[in-house]
């Protein structure tokens, strides 16, 4: 093989700033996906775990057709099909007005495939760890609604920030998906340093180290939460 | 003071309780006992309405527990339960576990909560454990935290179900010294349990279930000399040989 490594090229303007600017890119639409994640997780979760027999099939329905179908696809269908389905107005202001369309469709979709499977694990958490507790929660004089938001849904939640850490994980992974709708986060940036200089090599490692990094902090940042909390003693409880 | 009528409960197809009826007066303490998967612990989890029933009544001080009238969870804030298993909130301290049903239900203050927990927790001798996590308390000592956590609501009478049954034996008296101190201070008291010595030195009476029917209703000292029925017979003599 007889390629020309050059590891200045990461260095060098403007090289080192499109990669910067598209790693800082890939965090901002990781973490705002994932708090998108969350909310939308913990929503339909607890929903799932509702005594409501229309609130849980809802929310069934979501995980379902959310896990179901591939993100990209639904990337995708946010981004070229809604424009053109809704009504005139709304489709205009979507292409139109919206600022930073591809970066908030990228946050919407894949916050959303995200979030359901973080509700499959709120609910998996609630019903394996939180609601064995009710009945003791009950026997006191709670009311249901009150033993299930000062009992079941907190230890619910406490109990998988460990398994959370890979549902945010994969979440920062899909941001790359983000590059076919043409937002210039860290893939896109490393192909297009590639295309400039051929030090594809050098512009890779460099992504493939950013996302490393960005995935060791996460997983720290999980663990961190997850001792504080006693997370693993919870789950333990269970098994 | 609670009065059960001809009770029944199913689950499916499977008859649990076969029409239980008794009545436990104020200040009473009675031990229920029989083998495993008699009803007993359906039979107590009916009169605070955590497990409904089918047919018959259940009435703790004249309310009814099955009406759709009565206020379910103030009924059972005026009873106190204590599980086989302890079930404390482990996320929280043995404090927080005594206090928290008084702030939401009783609505008192945290600061006025918390006094009364640590004078309870104090009684049943965790007044030094006040702050530790249920992981952090042995056995005996969760499920004294627990009977705190019921005493702390004042109520009127208490439910125990097996509640030494998860002990290592050497945590048992620690438990049981608690509950016999309820007794002598007039708590009225159901429990079921299989600590027959328990039973010989604290109950006035004996209800003995067998296949979701309570076969004797009798002052202990008849249903240890003197069983009426077979089935106590031999049920006396596998508790009391072990
Ligand atoms: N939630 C339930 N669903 C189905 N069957 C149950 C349930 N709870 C108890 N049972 C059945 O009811 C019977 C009596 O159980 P239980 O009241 O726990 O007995 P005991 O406390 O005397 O051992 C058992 O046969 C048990 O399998
Ligand atoms: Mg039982």
């Amino acid at each position: 093989m007889n390629y020309r490594w050059d590891w200045s090229v990461l260095i060098r303007e403007p090289y080192i700033d499109w990669l910067w600017s598209g790693l800082l890119l890939t965090l901002a639409i990781s973490i705002l996906s994932w708090a998108v994640a969350l909310t939308i997780g913990i929503v339909v979760g607890v929903a799932r775990s509702a005594p409501s027999r229309v609130a849980r099939l809802l929310a069934g329905i979501y995980i379902d057709v959310f896990r179901s179908v591939p993100p990209l696809v639904q990337l995708f269908l946010w981004y070229f099909v809604l424009p053109e389905i809704v009504p005139d107005g709304v489709g205009l202001w979507l292409k139109r007005d919206l600022p930073y369309p591809e970066i908030v469709t990228a946050v919407v979709a894949i916050g959303l495939f995200a979030g359901a499977r973080v509700a499959e694990q709120v609910r998996a958490g609630i019903e394996a760890v939180g609601a064995p507790l009710l009945p003791a929660a009950l026997a006191t004089g709670l009311r249901p609604l009150q033993a299930f938001r000062l009992i079941a849904l907190p230890l619910g939640l406490r109990a998988i920030v460990g398994p959370l850490t890979s549902e945010f994980l994969i979440t920062i992974k899909l941001s790359s998906l983000s590059l076919t709708i043409g937002v210039l986060e860290l893939t896109a940036q490393s192909r297009h340093v590639e295309n400039y200089t051929f030090q594809g090599f050098e512009a890779f490692t460099f992504a493939t180290v950013g996302y490393l990094v960005i995935g060791l902090c996460a997983t720290g940042l999980m663990r961190l939460i997850d001792g504080r909390i006693g997370g693993a003693s919870l789950r333990k409880a269970t098994t | 003071m609670i009065v059960l009528d001809d009770v029944h409960k199913s689950y499916g197809p499977q008859h649990i309780l076969r029409g239980c009826s008794a009545e436990i007066r104020l200040g009473e303490v009675v031990v229920v006992c029989g083998p495993s998967g008699s009803g007993k612990s359906t039979l107590i989890k009916c009169i605070n309405g955590l497990v409904p029933f089918e047919r018959g009544t259940i009435t703790v001080d004249g309310v009814s527990v099955s009406s759709p009238k009565t206020d379910l969870p103030a009924l059972r804030s005026r009873i106190g339960m204590v599980f086989q298993s302890f079930e404390l909130y482990p996320h929280m301290t043995a404090l927080q576990n005594v206090s928290l049903a008084q702030i939401h239900v009783l609505r008192r203050s945290q600061k006025e909560a918390d006094e009364r927990s640590a004078k309870i927790l104090t009684r049943v001798g965790l007044g030094d454990k006040l702050g530790q996590r249920p992981s952090q308390l042995s056995g005996g000592q969760q499920q004294r935290v627990s009977i705190a956590r019921a005493l702390a609501m004042n109520p009127q009478a208490m439910l125990f179900d097996e509640p030494t049954s998860a002990l290592d034996p050497e945590m048992i008296n620690e438990v049981l010294e608690v509950m016999q101190e309820l007794a002598l201070e007039g708590m009225t008291m159901i429990v079921v349990t299989h600590e027959m010595g328990f039973a010989q030195r604290v109950a006035d009476r004996v209800l003995f279930m067998d296949r979701g029917e309570i076969v004797e209703d009798t002052p202990k000292e008849q249903f240890f000399t003197a069983p009426a029925s077979e089935r106590a017979r031999q049920f006396l003599k596998q508790v009391l040989t072990h």
